[in-house]
């Protein structure tokens, strides 16, 4: 047989290391100036597109698809040509996928300041961007098979199997996710509501971390640790199990993110086991990952990228035990909501993928640029600050979760809480917020001491150009099985049977949950009393969307003593029917909101968002003073209710016709409740005669957007207060 | 669990069997599973698990 000659395109790779770490700085930094406003909330004061709410989807954006996904690129791009003897099928999706993935990346961190989201978390970005990302994916999907189908390779490594299912699951959960209703350019609304849409935004959540987090990487830590190592995987046999299990059971355990919740139990308790036994196969790869280095173990000590390996890999094992865990019932009722949470994630973000990557990293670029490591004395440096930070980071949110949570719980022998004031909770863990920023400083230099010897590196070395490389193409064989052949040995060599297969395995999962789910909506108890929001509060709420209000107040009280206590009548299943999006939150760094209506007065809220400190003494919630000085856009309220109806919200076509009048009434009854304070009475009036005499233009109060949130604060979980609101209808079942 | 199932779908047709055929999906996955990796050949096993380290066309092994 004839060998032919082609060329590995190496310049791809050598483009999505650069944005890995151009991206990566800028997540990374986000990150960091998030955790200093922890400790000077009032650091960006008055600048709204530098504001936390607004940051913090940038900063997990940012990091998760901005920096991983390029280096999944990168690392894929590379092994895949290599696994397959064969050049990237077309080199225009590939640069079609380098281009497009960065252009939707430039998308995100301009539209995300400006409070452009969906608020569901990791798929914040609005409609247009969740079609482009669509279109993207399916390009990088289309090269990867297109590849696979003229490889030169007979057998598929099973690195290939996870970049397969990583691609075959994320186009799945991306597009089912992101099923909206567009109401304008950059706003929408999501097709579900309540209970179902936060079943399958977490269906998203979780294997979104499953399989663009995972299982990407561990088809990296499949190619690249063995390379590192110079040594085959330790068991193949145990890779395939690994990938078959892990696969089929990741995608059931989304629920556990939503325990406690207004979620049927039948959920809740089906995504607890499954995620308990996750701990087999994510700890199988694990294992397997670490022992391919036996014998090698010599070799760790020398080598920079076998370091950043093993702690990677190490990670993952921490993040995987820790996963099942806290999912748990018990332990999720402590850590949910708490710090314990952002310990857990970080571990899996800094440690399994930044180490990883930079291993990667580490062992790419010389090769690349046909040289030898600028310096490894300087990557050592690196190894060792990160580790440092990656403790730095972690250990102070295990504490801080542990003891806030221990906090929240707490009760004095009368039967009061201890810590009724939700700020006490906070300024205990302060300092522990202190050392977090430290740790992610370290974290931070280390990364940037990572950059400047990959660039020192790039310097000294040549030119990177494509590799020749030469195999012999694969001849024809039959379909069927041959007479020797086991059977997984033909699937192997059987890439579109491999990834139905793959594909199979993991809908089975998503069918169990998803289809209840969209069938749920039949299986909630209504409340008769629950009432769709008055266009002012839809308004409102939209504002609480595109401040990010979500990132740090949670609406969904548990049915626990110690919250029931705190916040009022746990949540209720019915609240949340007309809720597109749901809000539930997944983080308390400001107490809950589902009960807030009625709590304070009018004006308190408006003091508040004006000076949070002034009103709540040791408050780290930032300052929102744009919602007291921006007039509110009412241009687009009847189409946002037209949107609602369509989605099975109850207006009446009245209901819109009226629209504008009924808000002005609701407004301006709060702008004539703002006038109790006699300082609001003297400052605002003030303010108009100055307008007046300057000849300014004047907002009155009624049209400024803090009216709106005013209105849907006060509105929050009033619903089921009106008297005979306890009466619970069965819907449609009936 | 399978009261909670019952309670909040009991109005679906035959419930019962759901679960019967969930087990039954996860038993035969990983019994046809485990039975696909044992039967693998040795000589096949060694071949694929060298794949990474073919590349004859990468002589620089010792960068690092």
């Amino acid at each position: 047989m004839e060998v032919e000659k082609f060329y590995y395109d190496n310049k791809i790779v050598r483009k999505f290391i650069v944005a890995t770490l151009l991206w990566g700085i800028v997540g990374m930094s986000v990150g960091l100036l998030l955790a200093f406003m922890f400790m000077f909330p009032n650091l960006t004061d008055n600048v709204s597109w530098l504001s936390f709410g607004r940051l913090r989807p940038l900063h997990t954006n940012a990091v998760i698809f901005a920096f991983v996904g390029n280096a999944i690129f990168a690392g894929i791009y590379y092994s895949t040509q290599r696994l397959l003897k064969a050049r990237m099928w077309k080199t225009w999706l590939s640069n079609l996928n380098f281009w497009g993935w960065q252009l939707i990346i430039v998308g995100a961190a301009i539209t995300l300041p400006l409070g452009y989201t969906t608020s569901k978390e990791y798929a914040e970005l609005e409609w247009p961007f969740d079609i482009a990302i669509a279109i993207i994916w399916v390009a990088f999907g289309v090269n990867l098979i297109g590849t696979i189908l003229k490889r030169r390779q007979r057998h598929l490594y099973v690195a290939i199997w996870f970049y397969l299912a990583t691609f075959v699951t994320v186009a799945v959960l991306h597009i089912v996710n992101s099923i909206e209703l567009p109401v304008s350019a950059l706003k929408s609304y999501s097709a579900y509501a309540g209970v179902q849409d936060a079943l399958v935004q977490w269906w998203y959540g979780h294997n979104a971390v499953a399989f663009f987090l995972t299982t990407p990487f561990l088809g990296l830590m499949y190619y690249f640790v063995p390379k590192a190592a110079n040594r085959p995987v330790y068991s193949y046999r145990l890779s395939i199990v690994h990938f078959w299990s892990l696969i089929f059971i990741y995608i059931w355990a989304g629920p556990h993110h939503l325990l406690y919740s207004t979620l049927p139990d039948w959920a809740q308790n089906l995504g607890v086991a499954f995620s308990v036994m996750l701990i087999a196969p994510s700890w199988g790869g694990m294992i397997n990952g670490l022992l391919t280095l036996r014998g090698a173990w010599d070799k760790v000590r020398t080598s920079p990228v076998l370091k950043f390996m093993v702690v990677a890999i190490t990670g993952y094992g921490m993040a995987t035990f820790e996963g099942p865990m806290l999912s748990l019932k018990n332990v999720n009722a402590i850590a949910h909501f708490s710090d314990w949470v952002i310990a857990h994630v970080h571990v899996g973000a800094l440690a399994w993928n930044g180490f990883f990557t930079f291993g990667m990293i580490y062992w790419l670029v010389p090769r690349l640029f046909k040289t030898k490591l600028w310096s490894t004395k300087l990557a050592n440096v690196h190894f060792w600050i990160g580790t440092l930070g990656i403790i730095m980071y972690a250990l102070p949110m295990y504490v801080a979760g542990f003891v806030q949570a221990s906090m929240w719980k707490q009760f004095n022998p009368d039967g009061t809480l201890t810590y009724g004031n939700f700020l006490e909770t906070v300024s205990e863990i302060i300092p522990m917020y202190w050392m977090r920023a430290i740790g992610g400083s370290l974290f931070i230099v280390g990364a940037l001491i990572g950059v400047w010897n990959v660039i020192q590196t790039a310097r000294q070395g040549k030119k990177v150009t494509d590799e020749l490389a030469e195999a012999a193409p694969l001849q024809r064989v039959t379909k069927k099985r041959t007479s020797k052949e086991g059977y997984h040995t033909w699937l192997e060599r059987r890439p579109v049977k491999l990834t139905i297969f793959a594909t199979v395995a993991i809908l089975i999962g998503g069918m169990v949950q998803i289809i209840p789910s969209l069938m749920v909506d039949d299986y909630i108890p209504t409340i008769s009393s629950v009432k769709p929001y008055t266009p002012l509060e839809l308004e409102g709420r939209d504002i609480y969307i595109r401040e990010g209000c979500v990132s740090c107040h949670s609406q969904m009280i548990r049915p626990f003593r110690s919250e029931v206590e705190r916040y009022g009548e746990y949540s209720k299943a019915g609240e949340y029917v007309y809720d597109h999006p749901f809000l539930w939150g997944s983080k308390r760094t400001g107490p809950d909101l589902l009960r807030v209506g009625g709590k304070y007065s009018d004006n308190w809220h408006l003091n508040h968002f004006y000076d949070p400190q002034s009103t709540s003494s040791g408050s780290i919630m930032p300052s929102y003073k744009w919602l007291i000085r921006n007039e509110l856009d009412l241009s687009q309220t009847e189409a946002k209710m037209r949107a609602m109806i369509t989605l099975g919200v109850p207006y009446t076509d009245e209901d819109v016709e009226r629209a504008q009048s009924w808000m002005l009434e609701q407004s301006t009854q709060i702008e004539q409740n703002l006038y109790n304070d006699p300082d609001f009475a003297k400052t605002y009036e003030a303010d108009k005669k100055y307008a007046e005499e300057n000849g300014e233009e004047f907002i009155q109060m009624r049209h400024r957007e803090v009216v709106a949130v005013i209105a849907y604060l006060q509105r929050l979980g009033t619903d089921i207060k009106v008297k005979d609101a306890s009466e619970l209808t069965n819907t449609k079942t009936e | 669990m399978l009261k909670f199932i019952k309670g909040n779908l009991e109005n679906i047709e035959g419930v019962q069997i759901y679960p019967m055929i969930s087990l039954l999906i996860f038993f035969i996955f990983f019994v046809a599973l485990f039975w696909w990796v044992f039967s693998a050949k040795k000589a096949y096993i060694k071949k694929v698990s060298n794949i990474p380290l073919e590349d004859e066309f990468n002589p620089n092994q010792d960068l690092l």
